[in-house]
């Protein structure tokens, strides 16, 4: 994997192993891969992944049951998901906010575009929520 | 692990490679060995394995003497020199002959590493390429699992996905009762294995600092010509120049070890003072 270099490392493999989470690759109380082997597969100093899982402990996405090793929380998702809502809301949302004001475009037009949007990208998955 | 005390050292009385050196190394650690040629980053190696021994002061491992040699002390390291000598012996022979030496000597875990290697276990040694002699020592030296592992430019000679496996192997192959030394002038094959920089200049340490505090303090980036007085250090780059900057902002950037490295040892002290600053505890 290559590694941006505006962000620590640590970090980048902590996005990743959430990416996982998201995407259901690893559900709910699964084992994770150990240390050593995300260290392996990522040729990353073990040290940079005790890091992450360390990371990752503190905002209960994962946990550790001693000796066994690293499993996905049952609420993963929900704390993944509040914290990049969190982070989308504090960082991407007021730059978005500045285009919108700086350009002067009206906030039903984006209502419009947003709903035509979801339809013509995420059509299949509207229909599955009840 | 190891720890070297006021060590002078020279080949000769005349000329000293170096005086009064003071240097720990821990346990849990991959160490970056930097220096220019004939700093004495090898002879400092061979110093810490007993191969040398100091004109004063001491270089102790795990507590012991390493000029002294101890079969204790030697049973626990392990150092791949940058020449290697490989005798004309299959990989199962140099196991009969030489790992009863080592008490932790891990067969299967040898096999595996030349298997990833792609080294031929039947092959007499001696009679392989430079870069699969030096592959076949890397697994036996990681397979002896010695608390202490010390490479001379270990990359050296080995090809494209060799490096890869290099880096593989390495990073399986730390624990946190093991210390690994890695001296080399490659630091772009093992930038994210390397935790820790140490700098050999100038018959001195100039640098022995964790990749972590280096990021926390100094900023690496491209900056145009005309910002270039607010700098530390800078280098002529295709667009603007490569800088060093204080880290004021508490941003991140990953730290670039070639410019670092140049800018110790140009003999500029802005940054090394920064990095030598007390450490203070995180307040937020």
């Amino acid at each position: 994997m290559e590694f941006k270099e505006n962000e620590p490392i640590y970090l980048q493999i902590a996005a990743h192993v959430c990416d996982q989470i998201l995407l259901g690759k690893w559900a709910a109380e699964d084992k994770i891969p150990s240390v050593r082997d995300l260290a392996v597969s990522f040729q990353v100093n073990p040290n940079t992944v005790m890091r992450t899982y360390e990371q990752l402990q503190n905002q209960e996405v994962i946990y550790n049951k001693r000796g066994i090793g690293f499993f996905v929380t049952p609420d993963a998702v929900q704390k993944v998901k509040a914290q990049r809502k969190e982070r989308f809301l504090q960082q991407d949302l007021p730059a978005f906010f500045r285009n919108i004001f700086l350009l002067e475009i009206d906030l039903d037009d984006i209502q419009q575009r947003y709903e035509a949007f979801k339809t013509q990208n995420y059509e299949s998955e509207i229909e599955q929520k009840p | 692990m190891i720890q070297i005390e006021n060590l002078s050292f020279g080949y000769s009385r005349k000329s000293l490679l170096f005086r009064n050196l003071n240097l720990r190394l821990q346990e849990g650690h991959i160490y970056g060995l930097l220096g220019k040629n004939g700093a004495g980053k090898s002879t400092l190696l061979k110093n810490m394995v007993g191969l040398v021994s100091p004109m004063e002061g001491s270089c102790r491992v795990n507590g012991l003497e390493a000029s002294k040699r101890f079969p204790a002390m030697l049973e626990d390291l392990y150092f791949i020199p940058e020449e290697i000598y490989t005798p004309s012996l299959t990989a199962r022979q140099f196991v009969a002959n030489t790992a009863p030496f080592y008490p932790l000597f891990d067969e299967e875990a040898f096999y595996r590493y030349l298997s990833e290697f792609d080294v031929p276990q039947q092959e007499v040694f001696s009679k392989m390429s430079f870069g699969q002699q030096k592959k076949a020592i890397i697994a036996f030296g990681l397979a002896t699992n010695t608390s202490v592992l010390i490479m001379d430019e270990p990359t050296n000679g080995l090809d494209i996905p060799s490096k890869v496996q290099f880096r593989r192997i390495i990073a399986s192959a730390l624990t946190e009762h093991r210390c690994i030394i890695i001296s080399t002038h490659q630091v772009r094959d093992l930038d994210s294995l390397i935790d820790t920089l140490v700098v050999v200049h100038d018959r001195e340490i100039v640098l022995n600092e964790s990749l972590d505090t280096i990021s926390e303090r100094l900023s690496f980036t491209t900056i145009p010509e005309t910002e270039a007085q607010n700098a530390l250090y800078t280098e002529d780059a295709l667009r603007g120049k490569n800088a060093i900057l204080p880290n004021l902002m508490g941003n991140y950037s990953k730290v670039d070890m070639e410019l670092l490295f140049n800018a110790i040892t140009s003999g500029n002290t802005s940054v090394t003072e920064i990095l030598k600053r007390p450490h203070y505890e995180q307040s937020f």
